[in-house]
Parts: C-alpha cells; sequence; structure tokens
C-alpha cells in the first residue's frame, strides 16, 4: 500500500488543531500541519499531537500554505495526499475514504462534496449554500470546469496531481485554482459526498461576504490580467 | 505673457518630479529607459503647463475637442496603466515571498525544529 499523507493548513487554530491532527493520524501514514505564521501555539499542539510541522515564518495565506504542505507531502515520498482544515469542519473518516478512492489508481484529483447526497450528509446553512453555488458559477465561467463544490478544503490528490499541481495563488482563491489545474492537467476527477459539518467555531473562521467578494474579485483579475 | 498660478505650480512640480527621476537614476534605482520615458513624461508635463496651446493642436490632431480634454484622457489612460503595472508587480512579490518563505520552511523541515521555532509569532 502506498504511502499516504494529511496536509492541513493552519493559522491560530490552537484550540481545534490537536484533536483534528489525532483524529488525522488514524486515517494517514503521516500528517503534515502548516502552521502559517500563527500568533499562538498551533506548531506546539499539532507537534504534541503527532504532526509533522512545516513553519512559514509570516502568514501568507490559505494557498501558500498548501503549497508548502503539498512540496513537503512530496519530499516525504506520498503517494496520495488529503488536505483538510483545521478547524474541525471535516471528518478524518471522509479523509479515509479519499485515500481509498485514490488507491484505486483511475483518479487524480477527489473532491468531497458537501452539495451532494450521500450517507451521513449533513446541512449547510443557507448563505453559505448559496455563497457555494456563486463560487460554482464563478469557477466554471472562469475555468470551465463544473464541480459541485468548487470551495471544499477536503481534497485528494494522486501521486501524479501532487508531482505537477502548481498552485500560484497565495490566498482563498487557491480553492478555484485546484479546479484550473484539474482542466489543464486533464486530471482524472471524482466526487464523493461528506457532511457539511459547522461548528460554531467553523462558522465563525470560515468566509465572509467580505472575504467571499474579494477573492472572487481577484479570481476574475487573475483569470484576465495574471 | 504672464504666467498664472497653475502654470507655476506645474512647472515646479514637474521640475521637482525630474530632479527625483535623476537622483533615482544616478543611485542605480532607474534603467536607461525608464529614465528616457520619465524625461519625456514629466517634460511633456512642463511643456503643456507653459504652452497650453500646443494642447489643443494635439487634441484636434487626434480629434478631441480640447486641449484640456486630451491631457485628461492621456493622464487617465497613464494612471490606468501605472496601476495595472503595479498591480502585476505586487503580484510577483507576492508570489516570490511566498516562494521563499516556503523554501525556508522546508529546510527548517529537514533539519529538525530549531529550540526558538515553536514560540508564537509577534
Amino acid at each position: 500500500m502506498g504511502k499516504n499523507v494529511i496536509v492541513i493548513p493552519a493559522y491560530n487554530e490552537e484550540t481545534t488543531v490537536a484533536q483534528v491532527v489525532r483524529d488525522a493520524c488514524r486515517a494517514a501514514d503521516r500528517v503534515v500541519v502548516v502552521d502559517d505564521g500563527s500568533r499562538d501555539h498551533t506548531s506546539v499542539r499539532a507537534r504534541e499531537a503527532g504532526a509533522l510541522v512545516v513553519r512559514h515564518a509570516v502568514n501568507r495565506g490559505l494557498g501558500g500554505a498548501l503549497g508548502t504542505g503539498i512540496a513537503a507531502a512530496l519530499k516525504l515520498g506520498a503517494d496520495a495526499v488529503v488536505t483538510m482544515d483545521a478547524d474541525g469542519q471535516h471528518r478524518a473518516a471522509d479523509a479515509a475514504r479519499i485515500f481509498e478512492r485514490l488507491a484505486k489508481g483511475d483518479i487524480d484529483f477527489v473532491i468531497g462534496s458537501r452539495m451532494i447526497r450521500g450517507d451521513g450528509g449533513g446541512k449547510m446553512p443557507a448563505h453559505r449554500v448559496l455563497f457555494n453555488a456563486i463560487g460554482n458559477v464563478l469557477t466554471y465561467l472562469l475555468f470551465g470546469v463544473w464541480v459541485s463544490d468548487s470551495q471544499s478544503g477536503l481534497r485528494g490528490l494522486s501521486r501524479k496531481a501532487v508531482e505537477t499541481i502548481d498552485l500560484r495563488t497565495n490566498g482563498m482563491e487557491v480553492s478555484s485554482e485546484f479546479i484550473k489545474e484539474i482542466k489543464e492537467r486533464s486530471w482524472r476527477l471524482a466526487e464523493i459526498p461528506i457532511p457539511a459539518i459547522y461548528t460554531e467555531y467553523s462558522l465563525s473562521k470560515g468566509q465572509s461576504l467580505f472575504v467571499g467578494v474579494k477573492t472572487a474579485a481577484k479570481l476574475i483579475i487573475r483569470r484576465f490580467i495574471g | 505673457m504672464p504666467f498664472s498660478a497653475i502654470q507655476l505650480v506645474l512647472v515646479c512640480f514637474g521640475l521637482f518630479a525630474l530632479s527625483r527621476v535623476f537622483l533615482r537614476f544616478r543611485r542605480g534605482g532607474l534603467p536607461l529607459v525608464h529614465l528616457a520615458l520619465w524625461v519625456l513624461f514629466w517634460c511633456g508635463v512642463i511643456f503643456a503647463a507653459l504652452e497650453p496651446s500646443a494642447t489643443s493642436t494635439f487634441a484636434r490632431m487626434l480629434g478631441v475637442g480640447r486641449g484640456a480634454d486630451v491631457v485628461i484622457y492621456l493622464a487617465l489612460v497613464t494612471l490606468f496603466y501605472l496601476l495595472f503595472r503595479t498591480f502585476g508587480k505586487v503580484e510577483d512579490l507576492e508570489r516570490q515571498i511566498t516562494r521563499v518563505v516556503r523554501a525556508a520552511a522546508l529546510k527548517e523541515m529537514d533539519e529538525g525544529p530549531s529550540p526558538t521555532s515553536d514560540r508564537p509569532k509577534g
């Protein structure tokens, strides 16, 4: 069996990261936490919980952290990589299902979609459904790939995808950049249903309307002149 | 013909800007091509301030009604172009910073954490 690595970007997540890492350790051979210049004890908590911590000296944003995490996974010799959020909104069991799907070898990229009905599919708050739909439409118009959950943080990459991916964006717009890579590199895509877990904590940390608008603006500008 | 106040202000500012351009060039912070373009630009500004009727001739050539209008249009186009270039430069810088930060983080991963690396930032 290949080596499975979970990558968790984290910025000021000291209250949740330890539990997320402990759960993730059960689903993967290695867990890499990218501490994106946190001002709290995210690194310590993650390392105590069993993660390999890679630390950014200054905050670079979600895209920058994911790029570093994927590079670290490649150095560790990963055969498959799953990215998940540090705020507890993803289940390690779903990461394990993504690894299983990738192990079949016929898929390069897996999206854990909160929008497909499946086992244990939870409900998303209405405004999140709307934001997500806007994100999907925008991603489709800009990059020409339709996916049911373009903004999902739970994704799986095959060894081939890990080796060839070239993330250039630093911020939240990286979610759509993954989709762009699917199209440009002709990766074979699968979506598997995952439950939408929303805690008060994860809602407070998620994308606000302002961040959403900023992300959308950056995507559009980059598409045409970036 | 006596100078109006606005002409004086524009000429003074043009000369000030030119002096800054030369200063930067002398310090080696400006390539020769940029020096030439900026000198051309600011000399144009000074010329237009001293000889406003010349802009009218230029405006007629371009098919715009008034000399003042053509100056505004050109200024807007220049500003937008510079804004676009600045945007691109900032993006490049952001990417480069990320590359540097990433390289340092991966190096630390190879060597193991330093005694101070768990200390919170700031």
